[in-house]
């Protein structure tokens, strides 16, 4: 197996060749494990959910075929559109605040600060506490009656608020505590400014500019592929929720925190329905795919790339 | 090593009297919006360490106190009492070990293979690999756990741990593939003359100059396991079996109103992860750097 290349000889065209044979056996060789893990944990699952999903299977026994009737069922299912709905808000409200917010940190950071790494540390740090600390930690927080919010209400004057027990503030409060983690997308925006070059900051300087023509010419229009990193990285991640619903609320209250990883989750590992959690998964598959596909399309319009690269 | 130094700019030699105000008060400005921003990160944490330590008729108190009066420490001993807590540490070591191996280990083998070694195909291999990064985790959750359950699996460690011992997931091999990339390739070109094969390659040279690296993988792969919820929830069904994370989950269930020996739990369990932190900083400033910057 050992390479056989007398130290001595000089290389002539014939070993060469049997060099390149062998550096093409290791590196299939060496590349074989992720390739392995790939069919097994990847591929080979998602094609396997392309054929569950059609099926119903109860965990015990063996699955039989029954063609779309999981998808019937599904689209007649009032949870169904309810998850999605608790799924989309949530979304919607927590990727847009989250990357605004993770941007601003990044860009106080960056106006040479002293003690960085003080903050850097601080705004970072929530994002590492294991979610089911986090999970806790919050909804003592939001306790009605004893909590930190509603004191914190109380000191300006006003009402407490219900938080996460309240139908219609629980996805809001979910949210609020979602920008608590933003550290990690703020780090990567950290490095993506720093890597801004400075003389483009000194053209803006020599043309007159100030502050702010130096955020909307330079800054942002160079950041924006570190923007769409971080913001097909947030939508993937909140459109699969599934921690905070588990633990903090369990769906409530009336649904109105019904993630659709919960929804999946329940269907699959309490009720045992693993063919219709599986076409429920798909159905987010698909979802996920045409969001990826229209981001991706829509980037080449406001995505800039530097050079080649 | 500090990778947000300071660069000079023109900027300072043209400073005129408004201009120097001006700046001045925007620095005021930003050091006063990062000092309102780190004290509504740090609050929470404040408020679980405080309600750690405090009795429980002091924490049905509105408005909240903030000193505890008395300091009730035997919380932790308490909570660490209620909970087979040492159990769960040793469950979550039993999986975290071997995954931080599997993962460091099989994840340096493909990313020198996808960064160093020429064979055909590589860089689509490469890429379709990527892709698995925006695979939902939902969509192979079902199938995955179908299989594990078939081989006899579940409630056993190996659904949990054997998947890091197949490159350890896509995220990692980026990352290291990025930092191989960025060592000469004089050095392994020289061992290959001399009649090294790539394993001692990676072995005898790149290893030891990717050190930060592989450190940082093992850091997030370890974080990972110690967080993880989903994974331990699903497979582990036996609370003798339990991680620290699914145990606290349990506890919370069972304790519900009981927020002081919650709170000295949850504190338990975050604290390995701050010590961590604190230790190896850089690693993580460095990790996320790498994988963010070229994306």
């Amino acid at each position: 197996m050992a390479a056989t290349f007398p130290s001595s000889t000089a290389p002539k065209t014939g070993s060469m060749r049997a060099m390149r044979r062998n550096e093409a056996f290791w590196g299939i060789l060496l590349a074989l494990p992720a390739i392995l893990g790939f069919i097994l944990w990847q591929f080979g699952p998602m094609v396997a959910s392309l054929f569950i999903g059609f099926t119903d299977w109860r965990l015990i026994g063996s699955p039989s075929w029954i063609g779309l009737e999981n998808f019937e069922r599904i689209f007649n299912d009032r949870l169904f559109y309810q998850s999605l709905k608790v799924t989309t808000v949530y979304s919607l409200l927590s990727v847009p605040l989250g990357l605004l917010a993770a941007f601003f940190i990044a860009l106080l950071l960056n106006q040479k600060v002293r003690g960085l790494p003080v903050f850097r540390t601080i705004f970072y740090i929530p994002s590492i506490v294991p979610a089911v600390a986090s999970s806790i930690l919050w909804i003592w927080l939001f306790n009605p009656d004893f909590g930190l919010l509603n004191a914190m209400l109380r000191t300006i004057g006003l009402p407490k608020l219900q938080w996460i027990y309240g139908t219609d503030t629980v996805i809001p409060s979910l949210v609020l505590m979602s920008l608590w983690g933003i550290g990690g997308t703020m780090l990567i925006f950290l490095a993506g400014l720093q890597g801004v070059p400075n003389h483009l900051y000194e053209a803006v300087d020599i043309d007159g500019g100030n502050a702010f023509h130096k955020l909307i010419y330079v800054t942002i229009p160079m950041m924006t592929p570190t923007i769409f990193f971080n913001l097909i990285l947030s939508v993937i991640g909140t459109l699969q929720t599934f921690t905070q619903g588990y633990i903090m609320t369990n769906g409530g209250p009336n649904n109105a925190s019904l993630f659709y990883a919960l929804f999946i989750y329940r269907k699959a590992f309490q009720q045992t329905q693993m063919g219709y959690a599986s076409a429920l998964a798909l159905i987010l598959f698909v979802i996920i795919l045409i969001l990826s596909f229209f981001l991706l399309r829509s980037s080449s319009s406001w995505v800039y790339y530097q050079g080649d690269r | 090593m500090d990778i947000t130094q300071t660069k000079p700019t023109i900027q300072e030699a043209s400073g005129y009297g408004s201009q120097t105000v001006q700046r001045r008060i925007g620095r005021i400005i930003t050091y006063l919006l990062l000092a309102a921003g780190s004290f509504l990160m740090l609050i929470p944490l404040i408020w679980l360490l405080r309600s750690s330590v405090m009795g429980l008729r002091q924490i049905f108190i509105f408005p909240p106190q903030w000193i505890p009066d008395p300091l009730q420490i035997s919380n932790y001993p308490d909570a660490f009492n209620t909970v087979p807590f040492l159990r769960y540490f040793r469950n979550t070591m039993t999986i975290l070990i071997p995954v931080v191996l599997g993962t460091t280990i099989t994840a340096s083998l493909s990313a020198y293979s996808f960064s160093r070694l020429r064979w055909p195909g590589r860089d689509t291999v490469f890429a379709v690999l990527l892709s698995t990064l925006m695979l939902p985790y939902t969509v192979t959750l079902i199938p995955t756990f179908l299989l594990w359950a078939n081989l006899r699996m579940v409630n056993t460690y190996v659904p949990l741990i054997l998947p890091a011992w197949f490159g350890g997931g896509i995220f990692y091999i980026f990352l290291l593939r990025q930092f191989f990339r960025s060592i000469p390739t004089e050095l392994d070109e020289a061992a290959l003359m001399d009649g090294a094969n790539p394993l001692q390659i990676l072995w005898h040279i790149i290893a030891p100059l990717s050190r930060p690296a592989l450190i940082t993988v093992a850091i997030f792969s370890g974080l990972g396991v110690w967080n993880d919820f989903l994974g331990p929830l699903i497979y582990l069904n036996s609370s003798d079996n339990y991680t620290l994370a699914l145990g606290l989950s349990e506890f919370t269930g069972m304790y519900r109103s009981e927020w002081h020996l919650l709170m000295a739990a949850s504190a338990m369990v975050v604290t390995p992860v701050l010590i961590l932190f604190f230790v190896a900083q850089n690693y993580f400033v460095e990790g996320i750097t790498l994988t963010g910057i070229k994306g």
